[in-house]
């Protein structure tokens, strides 16, 4: 019973954030919204007993990624209301409310078809199983370290690549001619020193 | 009523649909960002809802390489939003849909 309260709840909260971010004119309150739907989906991993990534969604999600919008949208001053009264493209907005409803139906009979295919699949055991002596963050990182290592090492690769981009896409470039008359004058000071030095004298 | 792993799969399908919706729907590229994270979040939802009913942690392992995923795709995205509005500001995912400076 409880289980059922805090997944409705849980739920409604992820939704209306949900449909908040969408529907804000300001991407400030969308980015806010964003927030509450991420902290909808950390209740729900707890109520799945994920701890330790609903602990990862708080700090990772809320604490980095959402900050992180924020950041870029202050940077860049485009607080300021979208102007929703022109369409760009003509029908646009009908298409993909149309294209919405289609996803959502596949979803769904998805959703029972596999329902139907899971059932026949074997439960895991052994290091893999979820109702091991383990606790939940031992059982994900015996897991992590022996069969996935290989990707988590490919994530830090990841990560580090991720880092130059964003160095190289947001560095000041100076422009070529620009950066040849620094070296030219560079190049003339030693030149034209010695002399002003010995007029001084 | 008892909470089983159709009720996370269908919240999961609903959720999904909003961030699809709204990332056809908005021009904003930040917004359009924020929608992809929305969908991003549908899967994980239900990626640990499948681990739940497999009895399997590899679900929660998938979640954490899709957040790493996600945390990078943020990073290199809004990197690419910052190069662009120094440019042109103000400018709608419209505006740069030919490629070109």
């Amino acid at each position: 019973m409880t289980e059922t309260i805090v997944f409705l709840v849980g739920a409604a909260i992820i939704l209306v954030g949900a449909i908040g971010v969408v529907a804000s004119r300001n991407p400030v309150h969308s980015a806010l919204f964003l927030i509450q739907t991420l902290f909808g989906v950390a209740v729900l991993f707890v109520l799945q007993e994920a701890h330790f990534l609903a602990a990862v969604q708080v700090v990772v999600y809320a604490g980095a990624i959402v900050i992180l919008f924020l950041f870029v949208i202050m940077l860049l001053g485009v607080d300021t209301a979208d102007d929703w009264s022109v369409e760009p493209l003509g029908g646009q907005r009908p298409l993909a409310i149309i294209a919405g409803a289609a996803l959502l139906g596949c979803g769904l009979v998805l959703v029972m078809v596999l329902t139907d295919v899971l059932s026949g699949f074997v439960r895991s055991t052994g290091d893999r199983a979820l109702d091991n002596e383990f606790t939940d963050i031992e059982r994900i990182g015996r897991v992590l370290f022996t069969d996935y290592a290989l990707a988590f090492e490919i994530t830090a690769a990841l990560l580090t690549i991720a880092v130059i981009g964003a160095v190289v896409l947001t560095r000041n470039l100076i422009k070529e001619e620009r950066l040849e008359e620094l070296e030219a004058t560079s190049l003339e000071l030693p030149a034209v020193a010695p002399d002003e030095i010995s007029e001084v004298h | 009523m008892e909470v089983t792993g159709d009720y996370y799969l269908i919240l999961s399908a609903v959720l999904f649909v909003i961030g699809a919706v709204g990332l056809l729907l908005r021009r904003n590229p930040l917004v359009m960002f924020m929608c992809v994270e929305l969908m991003l979040n549908a899967v994980n939802i239900s990626f640990v809802a499948f681990g739940v009913s497999l009895n399997d942690v590899s679900g929660q392992i998938a979640v954490f390489f899709v957040l790493v995923v996600a945390a990078v795709e943020v990073v290199v995205g809004l990197a690419l939003v910052v190069a662009i509005n120094r440019r042109r500001p103000s400018a709608t995912a419209d505006d740069v849909s030919v490629l070109r400076g």
